[in-house]
C-alpha cells in the first residue's frame, strides 16, 4: 500500500490536520513542562524532528525484515538509538540549552507520537514518503511547542525569544510551571472555538 | 506469623540504631532540626549558658570530611537550660552524619564529641513521601500526561491502570538498578542508559503480560489492556534515569519507584473522581472534553504545590 499524497501534502498534513499536540493530543508532557519560552520549544522541536525523521526512515528501510510479533520492541530500540545520538550531540555542542531541557531530551524515547507514526505510517510506506511524513510530524510538534512558548513567554515575561517586546509583564502567572496545564487547556478551547465559529459561518 | 515477627524485629533494630549511637552521659538526644540548617541537642542535665551559647566552643564537620569546618552562626539554649539549637550559615546535607564536638562543656576541660545521624527508616520514608506528594510525577514534574488524560475518565479504569503501573514500575526500576550498578557502571557503558532502560521496560511489560495470561487469566482480563499503555508512559523511563543520576542504593530505589507508582495511582484516582462528576456539569461547548480536563489538572497542580514545604522527618 502506498500513499498517493505528494511530499508537500504530507508535510502540511503533519502541521495542520494531524498536529501532534493540538489535534492528536499526544506528547503532552513537554508541552506542559518546558514550553515556557519560544526557544525551549524550538530546541526540543529540533530534537524530536531529528528522531522522528531518522526513525521513520530506518523503519521504512527495514520494514520487510521485521517480524510482526516483535515490531513494537524493534521500534522502541530504533527510537532509543536515535535519541541517544541526539542526546549526546546536544550535550556536547549546546550544553546550556541541554541543561534547560533536562531530562526531556532522554524522554523523547517514550514519545507516543513517534511510535505511533512508525506503526501507522513508516511500517507500510516507502522511505521517501516516510521521510516527508517524519518532517511533517516533527514540524507540527515544533510548531505546537513554539506556539505555546510564544503565548507563555509573551504573556508571562513580555518578551519574545528573549527580546523585550511589551516593556512590561502582563501575567507572570503564565511562566510558572503549573500554568502549562491552564495554557494548553485554554489554547485547545480557543482552537475549538474557531472551529465552531467556522462551521457556523459555513452553514449560514 | 513468624515472618511478621521477623519483619517487626528488623524495623525495631533499624529504629534502634540511632539511639544506641548516642554519646553516653551528658548528651541525652541529638537530631537535625525542623529547618534544614539546624541541629538540636538535648542535654541530660542543665548546662552552663555561657559555655553552650558561645559558637567559638563548637567544632562541627561532616563525617567524611573532617577538614571542612561548618560555619556555626548562633546557638540558643532553652529556658530550662537543657535544649540547645545550633543554627548554621548554610543548609546541612542531612544524608551524611555530622560530628559535633563542644569544648569546655564538662568540668575536666576536654571536648564532648557526638555524632548526629538521621534515622535511616525516616530517610527512606521521606523519599517515598517526596515521590508520592511533594514531587508527584504527574502534578509537579508533568510526566506521564498522555496516559494520565487517556485513562482518567472512569474510576475503575483509573484504579486498574494505577495498580498495573505501580507493579510494572517497581519490577522494572529494580531491574534497571541492578543493570546500572553491576553492568553499565563497571564497564563504563553509561551512554547506553536509554537503550538499556527502555529495553528492560519493554521486556518487563512483555514478561508480566505472558506470566499474567498463564497464571491468572481473570486478572489478565481486567488489567491486560493497560499493559500496552504502560510503555508509553514517561514516568516509567524517567524513574530509572533519576535512579542512575542520583546513585541511589537498592532501598532508596525501591522507595522512589513505589512512590512514583503510588503517586500516579493517586493522581489518576483524584482526576477520575472529578471527571465523573464533570460529566453532569454544564460546561461550555468549547471546553468540553480535553480542554476542561487540562484546566482541572492545573488546579490539582496548584493544590499539590502546597505540599512543597512538607517535611515529616
Amino acid at each position: 500500500m502506498a500513499t498517493d499524497k505528494t511530499s508537500f501534502q504530507l508535510v502540511v498534513n503533519g502541521i495542520l490536520n494531524e498536529n501532534p499536540i493540538f489535534r492528536l493530543v499526544l506528547s503532552m508532557c513537554p508541552a506542559v513542562g518546558i514550553s515556557t519560552t519560544v526557544m525551549n520549544g524550538f530546541m526540543l522541536g529540533i530534537a524530536v524532528l531529528f528522531v522522528q525523521v531518522f526513525s521513520s526512515c530506518t523503519i521504512a528501510l527495514f520494514k520487510n525484515f521485521i517480524h510482526p510479533r516483535i515490531r513494537i520492541p524493534t521500534y522502541t530500540l530504533t527510537i532509543a538509538t536515535w535519541v541517544t545520538v541526539i542526546d549526546m550531540v546536544l550535550a556536547a555542542y549546546l550544553p546550556e540549552a541541554y541543561a534547560k531541557m533536562g531530562i526531556f531530551v532522554k524522554l523523547i524515547v517514550a514519545f507516543a507520537i513517534i511510535t505511533m507514526r512508525l506503526e501507522m505510517f513508516a511500517s507500510k510506506e516507502s522511505v521517501n514518503a516516510s521521510f516527508w511524513d517524519g518532517i511533517g510530524m516533527g514540524l507540527g510538534f515544533m510548531f505546537g511547542m513554539m506556539a505555546l512558548g510564544f503565548v507563555r513567554e509573551l504573556l508571562g515575561l513580555g518578551t519574545i525569544l528573549g527580546y523585550d517586546v511589551l516593556g512590561f509583564k502582563p501575567l507572570l502567572f503564565f511562566v510558572l510551571p503549573f500554568a502549562g496545564f491552564f495554557c494548553v487547556g485554554l489554547m485547545m478551547a480557543f482552537f475549538n472555538y474557531i472551529e465552531i465559529v467556522y462551521k457556523r459561518a459555513k452553514r449560514a | 506469623m513468624h515472618t511478621i515477627r521477623r519483619i517487626l524485629l528488623f524495623f525495631a533494630i533499624v529504629l534502634a540504631v540511632p539511639v544506641s549511637a548516642q554519646a553516653e552521659g551528658l548528651i541525652a538526644d541529638q537530631s537535625f532540626g525542623k529547618a534544614n540548617n539546624e541541629i538540636v541537642v538535648t542535654f541530660a542535665a542543665a548546662v552552663d549558658r555561657a559555655v553552650v551559647e558561645d559558637p567559638a566552643n563548637y567544632l562541627v564537620y561532616e563525617e567524611p570530611d573532617p577538614d571542612i569546618k561548618l560555619e556555626l552562626v548562633t546557638v540558643v539554649l532553652s529556658d530550662d537550660q537543657k535544649t540547645a539549637t545550633l543554627t548554621f550559615a548554610e543548609p546541612l546535607n542531612v544524608r551524611v552524619g555530622h560530628v559535633v564536638s563542644i569544648d569546655r562543656l564538662v568540668e575536666s576541660g576536654g571536648a564532648t564529641t557526638f555524632k548526629v545521624v538521621q534515622p535511616y527508616l525516616g530517610y527512606l520514608l521521606s523519599i517515598l513521601i517526596s515521590a508520592l506528594l511533594i514531587n508527584n510525577f504527574v502534578f509537579t514534574k508533568y510526566l506521564g500526561l498522555c496516559v494520565f488524560f487517556g485513562t482518567s475518565k472512569r474510576k475503575d479504569t483509573a484504579k486498574g491502570m494505577g495498580l498495573t503501573f505501580t507493579m510494572v514500575i517497581v519490577v522494572s526500576a529494580i531491574m534497571s538498578w541492578f543493570f546500572y550498578q553491576f553492568i553499565l557502571k563497571p564497564f563504563d557503558l553509561n551512554f547506553l542508559q536509554i537503550v538499556i532502560f527502555i529495553g528492560l521496560v519493554s521486556l518487563t511489560v512483555q514478561a508480566v503480560d505472558t506470566v499474567l495470561r498463564k497464571v491468572n487469566p481473570a486478572l489478565f482480563n481486567a488489567f491486560g489492556v493497560y499493559l500496552v499503555l504502560v510503555i508509553a508512559n514517561f514516568v516509567i523511563i524517567a524513574v530509572p534515569l533519576i535512579l542512575a543520576d542520583n546513585e541511589y542504593n537498592f532501598f532508596e530505589s525501591l522507595m522512589l519507584s513505589l512512590g512514583a507508582g503510588g503517586g500516579f495511582l493517586l493522581a489518576l484516582y483524584l482526576m477520575s473522581s472529578v471527571r465523573e462528576r464533570m460529566e453532569l456539569a454544564n460546561i461550555p461547548q468549547t471546553f468540553k472534553g480535553v480542554p476542561i480536563a487540562f484546566i482541572v489538572a492545573g488546579q490539582f497542580a496548584l493544590a499539590f504545590l502546597g505540599f512543597s514545604g512538607l517535611s515529616l522527618f
